[in-house]
């Protein structure tokens, strides 16, 4: 067992799990989407769970720190709710928020980060990017809808784990990238029928069923 | 290594190199003429395949005996196609912008009459009494040829000649030594990364030596991708050699037996050179099983990524090797502990690895001699945009941006102004004329707050509009964005729209602020050095040309008259010649009109400010003028038809 503090708070956790890991375990709380605990590498990609940690110079994702004996973490400092805030704002700003007719309303991850950041879902500084709308129907049993889906890759890393070989990927480049299965559609229809493992992980309601 | 694989090791090659001497004497022996066409893609681009093919013509035409030998490219662009030609009696003459008539006119008046044609030659190519050598000009003296020495001087398809000029001489005297010693002469020699972040290059090797794993890897890093930079392309055409002989030594130093260079498909010829190159090595025991009768081997292959540019980062390209989607991941392991396919890997630039081959043959002293205590040896930039003398200038660190840009490259052409120069690519910044004299090496650059990147540098004149500079660069940056993290992915985007609509007039008060505010926030949190980079264009010309942000917000004005929404075109209908029509056929949508005393005038609602009227206008008049904010224009109203 190691023991750290966070925000002047003594807690105790495993070896070689990381800080996120640690502090949510302790119900100390830090935004985040697109981490598992069952990751070995987690892709640290949604740039929300920052924290400052004694020895290091700028706020860090504690998704990618092991923890350390003795480690002093601190989870609220300005610089850190300053880039959460902005990182957060950017996800807002490409997401169609429509919470009263969304499946994922009142489980939405996004609607949590909101609440916890004091932030709200509207957006401050910044304007509302515009994304080509529509849903994705080809899959033969479910439905993608690109502007709530916040590409946290958590679908992808399930999908990967539970069959073995990811039916499902990131495409394309930029602000136009989104999940695919790249229309392979007879993979789909002995694969996925069964499982859904994607749409249940979803975070925002991004993958759901037909 | 024992004193007898030592002596056995310098026979085979001496074999060798006695072979390479004899071919370079079959084609350059006292009496024979050789015409070298610089053949690599800037020459190509500019005519030289037609030029080499009139040549051919035109030889056998007069029954003229002369070898024509492609060479790959000498680094001066603003002189393509280039032509050096070697006749007994005569130095060497290189020629400049030679078209398929001066090849003809070269055949015959040199080749057949012995008339040189002064008027098309650039430089003799050694010291004479005869022609001024290209050594006395700036753009030649100036430079000091470490990693470019050999570029469009031999042929890149020929092993013989780069070993005739000295080439893998620098292996055979590494194989000699032990692994340990190698990497201590790196360190010595204080060789940093070429990429652009200016990594010591002996510490990353001494990580993948130190490792325990048997199978290690060398990959060479041609991945080239900021808009404007073409020197490993370059390398990779003009003397591939160089980088193939930098690879084995790498790999021997670290205890590799395989080496991938990963080389952009974009780059078909480099592709093409490096191949031809690889197997040439091989069939000569260069490369391949039990190199030069040691028991060192080495096998070299090439991967040719997609084209996207965050694969030149280590980590996504490690990824785009393995099949997989070009996205970095999360550093540490860094490649030299846990690389390709999980094994330690070296990642090294092209102008990294070439530079070893100089460095073992002239000793880590000699490198320490050249550029700066803290960057040894020399940089290549690829000066484009608006300068005399665009190209490739190899110099030593530490030179000044005022030397490179005024004394070697010329300046900036028909008599316009210095504006700001952008080094460093999408990552790097704008430097404006008071940073001029900042020393050009990693640390300096980082500290104005561009940086050395792969050596892509944009010089701008005053017509340049900073704005629309930053504009440029986001637009690439936001549209190369890998898409995996939140701050690169949509926040490179905001920065783009921010400055598009101060581009079209409708900045905010405030804009600046916020620019500023998004731009540290991405730099601070994105995940990997595309995104923590691509700020800086922006920042940079926030910080030196706010004045021209402000003049845009506030005033709705361009400055340099760039951004065509706050610019406008008139007549000055005091200089307007009376029934001259020479603009009224230029424009494009019908904008010009003649009014009641028969002088034009520019219907504001159709102008499009294409600026075709402005060049039509015969300069005797001289009377288009164009205005910013375009408030300034003055109303001529269009009569009204009868």
């Amino acid at each position: 067992m190691v023991k750290l503090i966070v925000d002047n708070k003594e807690i105790e956790t495993e070896d070689e799990v990381t800080v996120l890991q640690a502090c949510l375990d302790n119900k100390i709380y830090i935004p985040n989407l697109c981490y598992l605990k069952e990751m070995d590498n987690p892709p640290g990609s949604c740039r929300l769970c920052f924290v400052e940690i004694k020895g290091y110079n700028q706020p860090i994702t504690s998704c990618t720190v092991k923890v350390k004996e003795g480690m002093e973490v601190r989870t609220n400092t300005e610089h850190v709710r300053r880039l959460q805030r902005t990182a957060f704002e950017f996800l807002l700003s490409v997401h169609h928020v429509d919470c009263k007719n969304c499946p994922a309303n009142k489980k939405c991850e996004l609607q949590r980060i909101a609440k916890f950041l004091h932030f709200g879902l509207k957006l401050k500084k910044l304007e509302q990017l515009e994304r080509e709308e529509g849903v994705e129907q080809d899959h033969p049993f479910m439905e993608y809808v690109s502007n709530r889906c916040v590409l946290c890759g958590k679908c992808v890393f399930v999908c990967q784990k539970k069959n073995g070989k990811a039916m499902l990927s990131f495409a394309k480049r930029g602000l136009d990238t989104v999940i695919s299965f790249f229309g392979e559609e007879d993979k789909a229809k002995t694969t996925c029928k069964e499982c859904y493992a994607c749409v249940e992980i979803c975070p925002v309601a991004a993958l759901i069923r037909k | 290594m024992n004193q007898n694989s030592k002596v056995k090791l310098n026979e085979i090659f001496t074999s060798i190199k006695a072979e390479a001497e004899t071919r370079l004497k079959d084609i350059s022996g006292d009496n024979s003429q050789n015409i070298f066409i610089g053949m690599a893609t800037c020459g190509r681009a500019s005519g030289a395949v037609e030029v080499k093919a009139t040549f051919e013509e035109a030889l056998i035409e007069r029954k003229i005996n002369a070898h024509i030998i492609p060479v790959g490219c000498l680094g001066h662009c603003y002189g393509e196609p280039l032509v050096i030609i070697d006749k007994p009696g005569f130095p060497p003459i290189l020629y400049q912008n030679v078209t398929p008539g001066k090849a003809r006119l070269l055949v015959k008046a040199y080749l057949e009459e012995g008339d040189p044609v002064f008027e098309h030659v650039l430089g003799a190519m050694e010291e004479n009494d005869m022609i001024p050598a290209v050594m006395e000009f700036p753009r030649f003296n100036q430079e000091k040829r470490v990693v470019m020495a050999n570029c469009g001087l031999i042929n890149p398809e020929d092993i013989y000649q780069y070993i005739a000029k000295g080439g893998y001489s620098a292996l055979v005297k590494a194989l000699a030594l032990e692994p340990e010693k190698i990497i201590n002469e790196i360190q010595e020699s204080g060789l940093r990364g070429r990429g652009g972040a200016g990594f010591l290059t002996g510490m990353k090797w001494q990580v993948v030596q130190d490792s325990e794993e048997k199978d290690k890897i060398v990959i060479c890093n041609a991945d080239e991708g900021d808009p404007g930079a073409y020197m490993d392309r370059t390398i990779l055409e003009s003397n591939p050699h160089q980088v193939i002989e930098g690879m084995a030594i790498t790999a021997y130093a670290v205890g590799a037996n395989r080496a991938i260079v990963y080389v952009r498909a974009e780059y078909p010829l480099a592709v093409e050179m490096i191949k031809k190159a690889i197997g040439q090595a091989k069939e000569i025991k260069l490369s391949g099983e039990g190199i030069l009768g040691t028991n060192f081997n080495l096998d070299i292959a090439v991967f040719q990524g997609s084209g996207a540019f965050v694969c030149g980062e280590e980590t996504a390209l490690i990824q785009s090797i393995q099949g997989k989607r070009g996205m970095p991941q999360l550093r540490p392991p860094y490649p030299a502990q846990r690389g390709l396919w999980g094994k330690p890997t070296v990642i090294n630039n092209v102008k990294t690895l070439a530079s070893l081959p100089p460095i073992f043959e002239n000793g880590a002293k000699w490198f320490r001699g050249i550029g700066t205590d803290k960057s040894p040896g020399t940089a290549i930039f690829s000066v484009v945009g608006n300068i005399v003398h665009a190209g490739l200038v190899e110099i030593p660190m530490g030179v000044t941006l005022r030397a490179l840009i005024f004394d070697i490259c010329g300046g900036i052409p028909n008599g316009k102004k210095f504006k700001a120069v952008q080094i460093g690519g999408p990552s790097g910044g704008c430097l404006p004329d008071d940073f001029l004299d900042t020393p050009i090496d990693f640390d300096s650059l980082n500290q104005a707050g561009a940086m050395m990147g792969s050596g892509g540098m944009v010089v701008m004149d005053e017509d340049a509009c900073m704005i629309d500079v930053a504009r440029y660069f986001l637009d690439f940056t936001q549209k190369e964005s890998c898409g995996k993290c939140t701050f690169c992915r949509i926040g490179t985007k905001h920065l783009l729209d921010i400055l598009d609509r101060i581009t079209k007039g409708e900045g905010r008060e405030g804009d600046i602020e916020l620019l500023e505010d998004l731009s540290m926030d991405i730099k601070n949190g994105s995940l990997c050095g595309l995104g923590k980079t691509a700020p800086n264009p922006v920042l940079t010309t926030v910080k030196y040309f706010r004045d021209e942000y402000e003049a845009h917000i506030r005033e709705k004005r361009c400055p340099a008259m760039m951004c065509r929404t706050l610019t406008a075109y008139f007549i000055d209908l005091d200089k307007c010649a009376r029934g001259c029509d020479a603009c009224v056929g230029s424009c494009p949508t019908e904008a010009i009109f003649t009014t009641k005393n028969r002088k034009k005038g520019i219907d504001q609602t159709l102008c499009v400010k294409c600026g075709e009227c402005m060049v039509s206008c015969p300069p005797e008049y001289d009377a288009v003028r164009k205005v910013s904010p375009p408030e300034l224009a003055p109303k001529i109203e269009r009569p009204k038809e009868e």
